[in-house]
Formats: structure tokens, C-alpha cells, sequence
């Protein structure tokens, strides 16, 4: 029986439990950030000598932490990639502007245990000589400011942050920063555009790269909410037991937030890979399974973006063997490991852990619709592909849901979201993309039907006036 | 076109340049590893410049080689390869035939489909191929450009940019012969008033932000921004507050399309039938390398015209819009002598005449720092023949930090190098005016200035026994002299200034002069002749040819040589 494994909400859910440091306290709280700080430097068989600072960065790498904020990136690669050379000071950011759709997670952490967060960013700024962090939170969760703010406040009371970290010598400060309402905030280069102050437009990269020319200019680690939490555990338990968590390249745990038709919406923390599409949806410990008498239709499984999936699709996935080799393995839709290579190799992403359902009810046309916009929304209107391209594409689905649609439609929108795809500053071209290269390339006849069915009705002069432009 | 100063001191022999090579379009090219950037410092050489090395100009709007990298336009996508590499022994993979083998850029997550880099800041690395010309790069130019038709009014008919629009000629040359757009366009602003020189319509816009980062980056005005978002982007100054600084104009050269244009210029004329001339501006010493739009005989803009050594690619608006006197109504036209129009030849000999006979030291000659310095040269030859002292007018303003120098004369440096002014301009003035008043000077030639504003008044002018007055427009001195000369702008002569650098520039004629007007030096040739000062070339290259080799300054420098963009001299 698939089962909820909660390291990250282990405690947030419990009765009684309250975002306030004498809870986190009793419940073990800063004890890995003592840890951290006690870490003694080490030999290595090469003859190399590691500082203290470079064993948990290390063990960090080691526990194969991957970012939960979408990309699935090595938390420890990205941290070795930071300029500590340039003498310029380095800051962390965390992300916290949770803001694709279907994604609730961050929030969890933010609004019913904020001092894990707290805890792992101050052990991630002592890793990595980081004396100044920023914590960029969405606009639209004050509340989760108020208690960020009130947790930095007891921390430093209590000589977690500030000067003289816990007396290891160390300054750390932590500030929070509210976003004012923009998805393209979540965009780490936009992140950074927009804590600095200016609009948010993403940097080009090469050349500003946020380990090399990030906040101010300086090297900046920026990472995810539930990411930073799991520092705490790394440290805790140690990397590679920490590794053992979860499958191999997929390691540790992870919250997913699940939406949509199911009969038990919410979030579910799991051992990645360890539980599959089909049992978080459909099993008791779950999501329940779909409405009486409904079924699947398709999954969006990895946040709006994420390419979606068609039910009864079959993937072929590469699988390790027990002797080292690769093999090759089908696999239908429902029985696809929520991990982070299994859905990459099923041509989507595990993104922002975020599993949006749908069943027989739901007419794709007008889904899409609504996905593209919000993209065409919320794009920065900073490079012509996206700017220009994501309207086009909501206004032709919204001609094509209102009466206006042709049978060409389907090739047109295609055509116009691969001209976004990978000609875009940031990834935010892929994101409006993806649902629109996913939805008609794999229900293509629902949008040939639509527009023909119109343009039928057209001949016979019965188009609704002023719905075609 | 060369920028370097063909009399610069032979510097030692440069380090040899590191090169790179790739291959453009499949030919092997070398390259500086590195290039200067917009601010003139060597950085990693880009494939945009790389291309440009190899003959092939990749389209862009954003990109400006005088304003920090955007990458926003995505004009300049092509596609590339780099050399594979085997990750293991972290060597090359090499072809069947030996040659290494090229890895093609592509999506990671759908590696059938190439995917581009943006070339204005994308830089090189050793092996790389670019492929410029490709149909992978071609497509990405075209679906570029449809997006920025689709939302475009498509109004070049009655748009200002027409003929010089980034946007009609990447049309004509990478765009689509029809548009798929069906649906209705984004309507934003139109004729927005931004400020006193500057109307903006946003819907002609490709956001680029050319204009924004001028105005931030090289003026160091924040004043312009983008508001709203996607696809409703809008360029816009603060709310309720004017785009208002001195050199709001070269936003309009920047932008690409009709978004931004010059209240000045805007409906007066299609650009295709401006005549181009190579001028300088004339507002100050800093000499900026401007072109003059002319159509028969009425200059109708300065635009800057590009020169590293003096004003990169811009130009104030104060001096941008100086030209509009040139085609006032009131310009002298005739030549007069007692108020009455008479003839060059009359005029000359009558003046010569009394020149040649007035007693040494009876003369005193006040000259222009706007004048050419092939006319200031001869100023000073006519001064020395009469024994008379000269000086030129001092005129000082305020100072900037980008362009605008202090001394508002064209010339000065010219009017010190060939003896006209002192170091300091203007200090012979209160004793020529002495000389007046004491009787001594009983002669005065003026030219190019009104003296009465300048410690020479009127109650003075009235006690000359000559007083000829060259210039280009009334003035009090032009009404109280006997002899009126009408002379010419800077547009309708050639002839050179030195800046206050100390560059000497040179600049050609754009329209023919007003009325029975001539330049300086023509009728200056024939005064020197009639008081028996000797005879000189006849065109301005030859003057100033002759000047070179008499003024040690000058040494080594040829009109011939100073090429657009001048020469150094040492002032």
C-alpha cells in the first residue's frame, strides 16, 4: 500500500501544532543547524583538506537533492557552480513565489512551519559563506509574510540569525520581500530583476548567470522553498542517508499538489518515484479517484505548464537494471513513477510537483483556453516570440471557443507555439508553449471538431454575430 | 572608414591579436577572441560580430553597438554548432574522415528541432560554426518578424520611418510575403505627446527598448520605461512627467520603426528625397559629425553622423535643431555699400581701396570663431598685411557630461592656431574699442559677429571711417556698416573646424547660398589680392593644404587625408 512518507510536513500537520519557535523547538527544531555548525572539516584520500562549510556542501551534492521549484536541477551542482573566487559577497534567495497553477505546496511550509524554512536557509547561507538572504514571497500570500517576518524576529532573538550565528562567528540575515503580482517573478533572473527593485524581466543568459552575475551583480544561489526545507533533512540525517530516500537520481521526498477531478484533492508529501500517477490519484491514501461514474481523460502532471498527458498513453521508459544495464520497459500512463526522469522520459515534466486531473467532463478546447490565458497574462512582453506569440494563441482560442474557430486551427496554433519554444529569454516561452503543443498535437480531433463545426455553421449563415474578428 | 587620426604618432607595434577560428556559413574565418563593447572594452568577441567580420550582417533591432545588450528583439537567432565532445575522455569526437565533428545546436528536450542563440550576445568559442544562412536560422527570422507584423498598424504609407525603417527593410529581406493573423490587433497609444521634441506611437513599437536604455544608460536620465505587460507592453515616461533632456532626438535615430519620432521633422518630408551631406555641427567645440537631410536648397534635418573619436553615434538636440536660421527669410542676400545693393566687384575694389591706403595700424579686424579655418587663415594674412590687430568672440555656456562642450563656438582652437584670438578669445576687444574711442583705429572689419554686443557699441561703430560687416543675418553692426559682405552657413561652403580636442574636421556643402551671397574664402582671395596681400588656392582643399604646410600644428595633415572623421592636431 502506497503510503504518505512527510519529512518536510512531518509535524506541520499535527494537532496543535503552531508556526511559532517554541513549537518548532519541542519538535527538534535547530538542532541541524547546530549540527551544521559542529561539522568538523575533513581528509579526503586525495591528501585535500575540506573546511567544515565544504563537507556540508558536499553532503548536500551527495544526497542528490534535486530543486522543487521545477527545473528538478542538483541543489549541490547549482551551489558549486557559485563564483567564490570573485570577492564579491554572495547572497541566497529563496523562492517563494509559488505561483504556477495547480501548485500549492510552498505555501504549506510557509503558513504552518516557517522556521524550517528559516532553519534551512541559515544552514545554507553558513554552507556557503552567504551573509545577506532574501526571501522573495509571492504577493499574493501576506499572511505567509506576516509569519516569515515573525519568525525572522524569534530566530534572531534567539541568536539563530543576525550577528554571531549561535556563536560560530558567523553573520546571517535574512529579509523578506513581497512580490507584487507577477508570475514571471517566479523566473529566477526575473526574481532577482525584481529584488533589485526594476521590472522583472529576465536576463539573457550567457551572461548573467545568477551563480556569477546574479543579485546586484554577484553570486546568487536562488532556490526553492521545499528545497531549502530539505537542507534541514540532509543535514539531519546525512547525505547519503538522506539518498536513500526516494530512487536513485530521484532522491528524498517531495509535496505534490493535487487539483482537479479527483474526489480528494490536496497534498501529498511521498518518497519520490516510490508511488505512481495512477495510485496518487486513484488510491484511498491519496486523491481518491475520480467522481463516480466519470473517467480519466488526461493529466497535466508536473504544474500548468508541463506537457499534458492523454489517458491510455503507453511510454517507453529506460530503466536500470539489478546488473547495471539499461533496459527498455513500456509503460501505461497510470503506472509512470512520480519522479523526475520517468516523466522527462515520458516527454513531460514532474515541474512543480503539481498533478492537475481531468475526466470525461472536461472538453479540451476550453481547457486550453484557459491555460493559454493565463500565459498570455502573465508574460513579461519582454522578448518578441513570447510576447507577441502568447496572446495570439489565447485570442485564437478564445475565437475557437466562441464560434469563431476554423478546422486549420489546430495547425495554427501549433505552428505559432513552436515558434516560441526555445527562442525565448526565459522559460516562460516553453511554459506557454507546452500546453498548446501538448493539448492539440494529443487531442487533436476535439479542435478540428470544434473549428469545423463552425466554419459548418458558418456556411449555413448561422455564426453568432461579432464572434469572428 | 577609418577612425584613427591619419598624424597620430606612430604607436609601437601592437601585441599581435589573439584569434579565434570558426566557420560562418561554412567558411573559415578568423576572429579576435575578444571585441570592444558598447562601452569600447574588450569583451569575448560575439557571433553577431563574427558574422559581421565575415561579411554577413545578421539582422536585429535591439542590439546597438553604443548601448548594453537587451536580447529581447530575438531578430538575431541563428543557428550553430559547437565541436562534440566525448564527456568521458573530454576529447573531440571526430568524423569518419578525421575532422572533428560538429554537434548542432538543438532543444534539449526535442533534439530533431535546432534551436538558436540570440548572436548580439552569444559569444564565440573555438571550432564554433555558424550558420547565418541556414534554414533553420531563416525560419526563426521569419517567425520573429511575423510576430512583430502581427500587432503593427502597418501604416508605412503615412509613417515618417518609411524608407528608413528597420522593420520594412527585415520585411523585405527575411519576412513573409503574407500574414496567417486572423485575429484583431492590440491597440495601444497613438501620438503620444512624450515630451516637448518627441511624439511616440506605441502601436508601431517593437518594444526593443533602444530609446530606454539610451536615455538611461548614456544620458543617465531614468526617464523612460515600460508599463503594463505581454503583449499590452507599452513604452511610457513617468506619469505626468515630460521627456525632457538634451538629447531626446537621438532616440528617434535609434528606434528602429516610426515609434518615436521628432516633433521637428515629423510630416515635413519623405526621407527618400533628403540628400545626404557630410556637416559638423556648428553649436559648439565639440564638433559633432552630423548629416544634413536637404531637399532643393532647404535643409530640412541634422541627424548624427557616426564618429568615434567625437561623438559615438549621437548629438544634442539643441544642436540638432540649429539649423533652421539657415532658410530664415530675412538671411543677407545682397552686397551693399551705403545701404545700396551693388556688386561684388564694386564692393571689393571700393573696400580694397581704402584698406591698401589706410595708415598702418588704422585697421582692426574682428573675426568669428564660427568662421572655417581656411578662412580664418586668410583673415590673418589680410590682418598682417594691414598691421592690424585681430580677435575673435568669446561665447561660454554650461557644460554636460556627454557632449556638450563649454564653449559654444565651432572653432576656437582654429581661430588660435592661426593667430586670430589669443589663448584666451576676446581680450583684444576692449582695446580695439579703445582704439576706437581714442581715434587710432579709424577702420574696422567684422566678421560673422554683431560687435555690439561685445564692447563695441553703436556710439563707437559711428566714429569708423570704415566699417565692413560680413555676416549671414542682420544685426546692429550689419545696419551700421558701410560695406555689407553676405556671407554663408556651415551648410553652404566646405571647409574645416578644429574641435576643442583639437580634431580637425571637415565638412562639405549641403545647399547652394541665399541671394548674391558667397563663401568667406572667395571673397577673402579677392581682398587679399586687392591690397597686394599675395595670392592663395582658389578651392578649400588647397587653402587649407597651404595653411598645413605653414602652421606647425597642422604639420602633416592633408584635406585629402582627414577622411569623415578628421584628424588630431595639437592645440
Amino acid at each position: 500500500m502506497p503510503q504518505e512518507y512527510r519529512l518536510i510536513l512531518k509535524h506541520a500537520d499535527q494537532p496543535g501544532y503552531t508556526p511559532d519557535l517554541a513549537c518548532y523547538l519541542r519538535h527538534g527544531g535547530y538542532e541541524s543547524l547546530k549540527k551544521a555548525l559542529a561539522t568538523p572539516g575533513r581528509d579526503l584520500p586525495d591528501g585535500k583538506k575540506q573546511t567544515p562549510r565544504e563537507v556540508v556542501r558536499d553532503d548536500v551534492l551527495k544526497s542528490g537533492l534535486r530543486g522543487r521549484g521545477g527545473a528538478g536541477f542538483s541543489a549541490g551542482l547549482k551551489w558549486s557552480f557559485v563564483d567564490r573566487r570573485g570577492g564579491k559577497p554572495i547572497y541566497l534567495v529563496c523562492n517563494a513565489d509559488e505561483s504556477e497553477p495547480g501548485t500549492f505546496k510552498d505555501r504549506q511550509i510557509l503558513h504552518k512551519d516557517p522556521h524550517q524554512l528559516v532553519e534551512g536557509m541559515i544552514i545554507s547561507c553558513w554552507a556557503n559563506d552567504v551573509k545577506l538572504a532574501y526571501i522573495y514571497i509571492r504577493g499574493e500570500m501576506p499572511h505567509g509574510a506576516r509569519l516569515l517576518n515573525k519568525a525572522l524576529e524569534e530566530a534572531r532573538a534567539a541568536g539563530f540569525l543576525g550577528k554571531n550565528v549561535l556563536g560560530s562567528g558567523h553573520d546571517i540575515e535574512i529579509h523578506v520581500h513581497r512580490g507584487a503580482g507577477a508570475y514571471i517573478c517566479g523566473e529566477e533572473t526575473g526574481l532577482i530583476e525584481s529584488l533589485e527593485g526594476k521590472r522583472p524581466y529576465p536576463r539573457i543568459k550567457p551572461p548573467y548567470f545568477p551563480a556569477v552575475l546574479g543579485l546586484y551583480m554577484s553570486p546568487t544561489i536562488v532556490n526553492n522553498v521545499e528545497t531549502l526545507c530539505h537542507v534541514v533533512h540532509v543535514v539531519r540525517l546525512g547525505g547519503a542517508e538522506y539518498a536513500k530516500l526516494g530512487t536513485p537520481n530521484n532522491t528524498g521526498t517531495r509535496i505534490v499538489s493535487l487539483s482537479g477531478d479527483v474526489t480528494k484533492p490536496g497534498y501529498f508529501e511521498v518518497e519520490v518515484g516510490k508511488v505512481t500517477l495512477g495510485e496518487l490519484i486513484n488510491d484511498p491514501a491519496f486523491g481518491g479517484g475520480l467522481k463516480t461514474g466519470r473517467s480519466l481523460k488526461a493529466i497535466i502532471p508536473g504544474g500548468s505548464s508541463s506537457k499534458v498527458l492523454k489517458a491510455g498513453e503507453k511510454f517507453k521508459l529506460r530503466r536500470k537494471g539489478a546488473d547495471g544495464q539499461m533496459t527498455q520497459v513500456e509503460v501505461d500512463l497510470l503506472d509512470l513513477p512520480y519522479d523526475f526522469d520517468s516523466l522527462q522520459q515520458a516527454g513531460t515534466m514532474s515541474g512543480s510537483g503539481a498533478i492537475i486531473v481531468m475526466d470525461d467532463t472536461r472538453d479540451m478546447v476550453d481547457t486550453l483556453a484557459n491555460l493559454s490565458e493565463f500565459y498570455a497574462h502573465e508574460s513579461c512582453g519582454q522578448c518578441t516570440p513570447c510576447r507577441e506569440g502568447a496572446l495570439w494563441m489565447s485570442k485564437a482560442l478564445h475565437r475557437l471557443t466562441t464560434g469563431g474557430g476554423r478546422s486549420a486551427d489546430a495547425d495554427y496554433l501549433r505552428d505559432i507555439a513552436q515558434n516560441i519554444q526555445g527562442r525565448t529569454i526565459c522559460a516562460f516561452g516553453e511554459a506557454a508553449a507546452w500546453p498548446v503543443l501538448s493539448f492539440v498535437k494529443k487531442f487533436r480531433d476535439e479542435f478540428t471538431a470544434r473549428g469545423q463545426a463552425d466554419e459548418a455553421a458558418r456556411a449555413k449563415g448561422l455564426a453568432k454575430p461579432g464572434t469572428h474578428h | 572608414m577609418s577612425n584613427a587620426a591619419p598624424n597620430a604618432p606612430a604607436p609601437t607595434a601592437p601585441p599581435p591579436v589573439e584569434t579565434l577560428r570558426i566557420k560562418v556559413d561554412g567558411r573559415d574565418i578568423d576572429v579576435p577572441k575578444t571585441m570592444p563593447d558598447w562601452q569600447g572594452r574588450p569583451q569575448p568577441t560575439t557571433m553577431l560580430q563574427a558574422c559581421h567580420l565575415a561579411g554577413h550582417e545578421v539582422p536585429h533591432y535591439c542590439y546597438h553597438p553604443k548601448l548594453p545588450v537587451a536580447g529581447n528583439c530575438r531578430m538575431c537567432l541563428v543557428e550553430f554548432g559547437t565541436p562534440a565532445m566525448d564527456m568521458a575522455t573530454r576529447k573531440p569526437i571526430l568524423n569518419e574522415d578525421g575532422s572533428v565533428k560538429i554537434a548542432r545546436s538543438v532543444l534539449p528536450y526535442e533534439p530533431q528541432t535546432p534551436r538558436g542563440a540570440i548572436a548580439c550576445a552569444t559569444p564565440i568559442s573555438p571550432g564554433m560554426e555558424i550558420y547565418p544562412s541556414s534554414p533553420a536560422t531563416k525560419q526563426m527570422r521569419e517567425s520573429v518578424l511575423e510576430s512583430l507584423l502581427i500587432n503593427h498598424p502597418l501604416d508605412c504609407p503615412i509613417c515618417d520611418q518609411a524608407g528608413e525603417c528597420k522593420l520594412q527593410e527585415s520585411s523585405v529581406q527575411h519576412g513573409q510575403g503574407a500574414s496567417r493573423f486572423v485575429e484583431a490587433k492590440v491597440h495601444k497609444p497613438k501620438a503620444v505627446d512624450l515630451g516637448p521634441r518627441i511624439v511616440l506611437d506605441d502601436e508601431r513599437c517593437v518594444l526593443c527598448t533602444r530609446c530606454v536604455r539610451f536615455t538611461k544608460d548614456i544620458v543617465g536620465d531614468d526617464a523612460l520605461g515600460i508599463v503594463n505587460r505581454g503583449s499590452y507592453n507599452t513604452i511610457s515616461a513617468f506619469p505626468g512627467k515630460a521627456f525632457d533632456n538634451n538629447y531626446t532626438l537621438n532616440t528617434v535615430d535609434l528606434c528602429p520603426v516610426g515609434a518615436l519620432t521628432s516633433k521637428d521633422f515629423r510630416f515635413k518630408m519623405r526621407v527618400w528625397f533628403l540628400k545626404e551631406t557630410r556637416g559638423i555641427c556648428t553649436s559648439c567645440a565639440t564638433g559633432c559629425n552630423i548629416t544634413i537631410g536637404s531637399r532643393e536648397e532647404t535643409v530640412h534635418r541634422y541627424e548624427p553622423r557616426e564618429n568615434d573619436a567625437v561623438n559615438g553615434t549621437w548629438m544634442c538636440d539643441s544642436g540638432r535643431l540649429n539649423y533652421r536660421w539657415i532658410g530664415r527669410a530675412d538671411r543677407l542676400r545682397d552686397v551693399t555699400a551705403g545701404g545700396a545693393k551693388t556688386t561684388w566687384k564694386a564692393a571689393i575694389d571700393a573696400i580694397a581701396g581704402k584698406l591698401a591706403s589706410a595708415p598702418a595700424g588704422s585697421v582692426a579686424i574682428v573675426a568669428s570663431a564660427r568662421q572655417t579655418t581656411e578662412e580664418l587663415y586668410l583673415v590673418k594674412k589680410l590682418a598682417t598685411r594691414l598691421g592690424a590687430p585681430t580677435d575673435s568672440v568669446p561665447r561660454e555656456g554650461e557644460a554636460d557630461k556627454l557632449l556638450v562642450s563649454a564653449d559654444r563656438n565651432p572653432n576656437s582652437n582654429g581661430a588660435r592656431l592661426t593667430g586670430i584670438s589669443y589663448t584666451e578669445a576676446g581680450i583684444q576687444l576692449p582695446r580695439i574699442a579703445d582704439g576706437i574711442r581714442n581715434g587710432t583705429i579709424r577702420s574696422l572689419v567684422v566678421f560673422g559677429e554683431d560687435v555690439t554686443q561685445h564692447g563695441i557699441g553703436a556710439d563707437l561703430l559711428a566714429k569708423l571711417e570704415l566699417l565692413v560687416a560680413s555676416d549671414i543675418l542682420p544685426n546692429a553692426t550689419t545696419a551700421a556698416a558701410h560695406h555689407v559682405l553676405p556671407g554663408c552657413a556651415a551648410a553652404e561652403k566646405r571647409g574645416t573646424f578644429v574641435n576643442a580636442k583639437g580634431r580637425v574636421q571637415r565638412f562639405l556643402k549641403a545647399v547652394e547660398p541665399k541671394g548674391d551671397a558667397r563663401p568667406e574664402a572667395e571673397f577673402l582671395l579677392e581682398l587679399l589680392a586687392g591690397v597686394g596681400a599675395g595670392q592663395f588656392p582658389a578651392t578649400a582643399e588647397g587653402l587649407f593644404n597651404r595653411m598645413a604646410g605653414e602652421i606647425p600644428a597642422f604639420a602633416g595633415v592633408e584635406w585629402a587625408r582627414l577622411g569623415d572623421a578628421g584628424a588630431n592636431v595639437a592645440v
